[in-house]
Parts: structure tokens; sequence; C-alpha cells
């Protein structure tokens, strides 16, 4: 089955992507706000640059989706030692990175656009740096520390998820980033908007999902071909 | 995982928590007492935390008394930091050299006894690198002593980061010890979880330096600290036996 999961999510994600270009830049009108008698309101309109949007908060849900798989298939895998729960773990860990890389160059794009600002050290940014900077401390234990280095980057993944609300709680400067959640603008996005975005994030879940199926495939490859390697020199046939 | 003995069948739940105790004091012992006999990462830890704060006092020359509580938390900070993790390091490789780590494994104190007396073994190295450094920036800096105006929130401070410190830092310098290129690996996993703990310690120690103190924004920074260690303690409590496996 997975012979044809793999092609089907990768094409479905490259016609999606073409599609959202169409969508988000020819059929999505530009945002604006508009005041009391129906002038826009410049000083509060994103314009064109709120086009970066549609790209940075669906890969932003992908980071979080990867982080959250990450965090809670280590704990699964320390608690039940079973080497399934690793490979799931670790391909979501290595796409997390990607993902989050993402995030932070096209917010830190659209923050220059939109707040003349590079960076600004609040809460929600603060977070994903450090969660960023805690996974390619992950992948990077993976990829140099050798062998048994599995239960050491599923460690630090519990630690790491154990440091998230005191990240959260030690930010004292506001929330000024705009809201993703119910009372923030994914929500309240009109019409065209709304279609765009979410045809958007069903293409970096289409992605997300091709990537990590076959991260998790080569990995579990991986693993057998290291114990069939390891039977062979018990045997003493290597 | 071994199978429970007879013996754990027994009802001695207080004997085993008092020897756990016990058990991590003889751990923290056996390795001070190593340590004293030689002075070895006592003189040269503190030395270099206190070429940290050098280093520090040139690249930052003009520092006065107005932006003093500005710059000096993080150097204090910056300088234990760098000291507990070269400290680490080298204690971890003290018991690598002499194969003894898997012999501390076998020996029957349960192996969270080992992790507690290592992690308190190295909070103490980190506290007498602490005692060197900062009265050497209260020195250096114009205007640094204030740090020691209000010694009591300014030393509990010390001994909670150093604790926390060390509670994550022999974590992962146990589980370490297994693996290839374990020098640059150890910050590479420890700074990013222990940023909290940096900031919390840099409030209180830059609350100290303002005139006058803000000793209310000190102390919750302290909690902080304390909540941060005790959420820390009950992780490594909980993974130390899965990561350190021989």
């Amino acid at each position: 089955m997975k012979r044809y999961v793999i092609p089907a999510l990768t094409v479905l994600a490259a016609v999606g992507f073409v599609f959202t270009l169409w969508e988000v830049f020819v059929e999505t009108p530009v945002q604006v706000t508009l005041g009391d008698r129906g002038q826009i309101l410049v000083g509060q309109s994103l314009f064109f640059n709120q086009k970066i949007f549609y790209y940075h908060v669906a890969n932003a849900f992908m980071l979080f989706a990867a982080v959250g798989t990450t965090g809670f298939c280590s704990i699964a895998y320390l608690k039940t030692r079973n080497a399934k729960w690793d490979d799931v773990a670790l391909a979501a860990g290595e796409i997390a990175v990607m993902f989050g890389l993402v995030v932070l160059v096209t917010g830190s794009i659209w923050a220059k656009a939109a707040w003349d600002l590079w960076w600004v050290w609040e809460k929600r940014l603060t977070m994903s740096l450090l969660l960023w900077l805690t996974l390619v401390g992950y992948v990077l234990v993976r990829r140099f520390a050798g062998a048994g280095s599995e239960r050491l980057a599923a460690g630090l993944a519990v630690f790491g998820t154990v440091a998230v609300p005191f990240i959260y709680v030690m930010v004292s400067q506001g929330d000024h980033h705009p809201q993703a959640g119910a009372s923030g603008n994914v929500a309240t996005l009109s019409g065209q908007m709304k279609i765009s975005f979410w045809f958007s994030v069903l293409t970096f879940l289409f992605w997300f999902l091709a990537l990590i199926i076959s991260r998790v495939s080569s990995a579990r490859a991986e693993r057998r071909v290291r114990e069939l390697h390891e039977r062979a020199m018990d045997a003493g046939v290597l | 995982m071994q199978a429970p003995s007879r013996e754990a069948e027994l009802p001695r739940t207080t004997v085993i928590r008092v020897g756990l105790v016990r058990h991590a004091a003889q751990v923290a012992w056996k390795d001070l007492r190593v340590e004293l006999r030689s002075r070895e990462l006592l003189y040269t830890v503190t030395f270099f935390a206190a070429l940290v704060v050098v280093v520090f006092t040139f690249t930052f020359p003009r520092v006065d008394k107005k932006i003093v509580a500005d710059v000096a938390p993080g150097m204090l900070w910056v300088a234990i930091a760098f000291a507990g993790t070269i400290g680490l390091g080298r204690a971890f490789d003290r018991e690598r050299e002499g194969d003894t780590m898997r012999a501390l494994l076998l020996t029957p104190a349960p192996r969270v006894a080992v992790f507690l007396g290592k992690a308190v073994a190295i909070a103490l190295l980190m506290l007498a690198v602490a005692a060197i450094v900062a009265p050497l920036l209260a020195l250096f800096l114009p205007g640094a002593t204030a740090l020691f105006d209000a010694p009591l929130p300014l030393a509990v401070a010390i001994l909670l980061g150093t604790l926390g410190f060390a509670i994550a830092g022999s974590v992962f310098a146990a589980a370490l010890l297994r693996v290839r290129a374990r020098d640059v690996l150890l910050p590479v996993i420890l700074y990013p979880i222990l940023i909290p703990l940096f900031v919390a310690a840099t409030r209180v120690t830059s609350d100290l330096l303002q005139t006058p103190a803000d000793l209310d924004d000190a102390w919750y920074w302290i909690s902080f600290l304390g909540m941060f260690d005790a959420a820390f303690l009950v992780v490594s409590l909980w993974v130390f036996e899965s990561l350190v496996i021989e």
C-alpha cells in the first residue's frame, strides 16, 4: 500500500501547491481593514504582505503537529521501549526542523514588512525559536551521536516538552502576534481568504504526511538492516 | 529491566527510602573524596570561570554604573554555565576512563541514587565556581557590589540555578558517556532546554542590582526557579534509568 500512498500524497501536494498559488495570488483579494463608513484604514491594513500568511500559518500548523508527534512518541518510546515509536519520533523531529525553518524565515519576512522589525522577543516567537533549537539539538544527537543515541534523544524531547510551560510563563512581553485561536484572524477570515487558507493547510498536510510516511519507512528499513547486520555478526556470517 | 527479586516483595519500603538518601550521599561523598585528593576540577574549572569573567571585562570595556544591572547578570550566569558544562564533561569522563560507571551502576544502590549523588557533587562544584565568580564581578565592575546587599536572595538563586543545571546536566552527561561527539553534544542538548533557568536566574541577579533592589520581582523569579528545578528533578528521576544503560 505504501508504494501508492507516498506518490499519491506527493502528487496531491504538488497539484495543491500550484492551485493554492493561483488561489492566493489571483483569486483572493488583498487584506484591508474597513472603517465604520466603509473607508480603508491604512494603518490597520496589511494589503499585499498578508499573502505570506497562507504559507506561514499553514507551515506553523505542520510544525506544531510534528513537534507534538516527536514529544508524544518519545515519551511512548521511553515508556514501552518499542522501537516503532522511535522511528516515528525521529521522522517527526527531522520534519519539524524543516517546517520550523520555513516558519521562522517566512515569519521574519512578514514581521519586517508588517512591523518593520525582523524579530521581536514576544511569546509566540520565543517559544517557536526555543522549540526549534531543541529539535535541532535532537536531530544533531540522532545524526552524530552514533549507536545508542535513541534513548538520549528521546530524553531530550521529554525535557523539551517539560520546559514548554516555563518558556510560556517566562516571556513577559505580551502577545501582540496575530492570534491563531478562535478569536483570532484564522477563524474570522472572510470568504475567499478562508477557502485559500484551508486549501493551503490541506496542501501542506499532504506534504507533511508524504514526508513522514516515507521517513518512517526509511527509518524502519535502516533499523532492520542494522538488526540483520548484528544477527549476521552473532551468527559468524560476517 | 530485571525481574523483581524475592526480596523486593518483602515490606521494606521504609528501609529502601532511607537507603536511597544514604546511597546518594555515598555516591556524592565518593565523588567529593576523589576530587579532594587531586583537586583537579576545583582548580581548573574555577580558574576557567575566572578567566571567562576576565575576558568579559575586556570585551565589555565600557561598563559603568548605569548599565551594570544589564551586563553583570549575563556575565555571572554565562561563566557558571560554561564552567558547569566543562566540569560536567570532565567529571563523567573520569568515570569513563576508569570504566567505573559500569561498576557504579552494578552496585546494589538504586540507579536513581547514583544520579542524585552525581548531581549533588556537580552542584557543589558549581557552587564553588559561583563563590569565585560573583565576588570577582563585584570587584571588577563598578556598582556590582550591590549584588551582596541582599545576600539571601542571591544565595538562594545561585543554589537553585546551579542545582537545576546539575540535575539536567547529570542526566545527559551520564547518557552521553556511551556515544560519540559527547563534548560538543552536551551543550547542544543542555542549553536549549535550560533557557528558562538562565532567564530566571539572570532576572533575579538583575533585580538585585537595581537601585533600589526589586526584591518582590527577585522572589517571584526565585519561585520560578524552584518550580523549574522540581519539574526537571521529577523528569530526571523518571528518565535516568532508561537513558543510562550499560
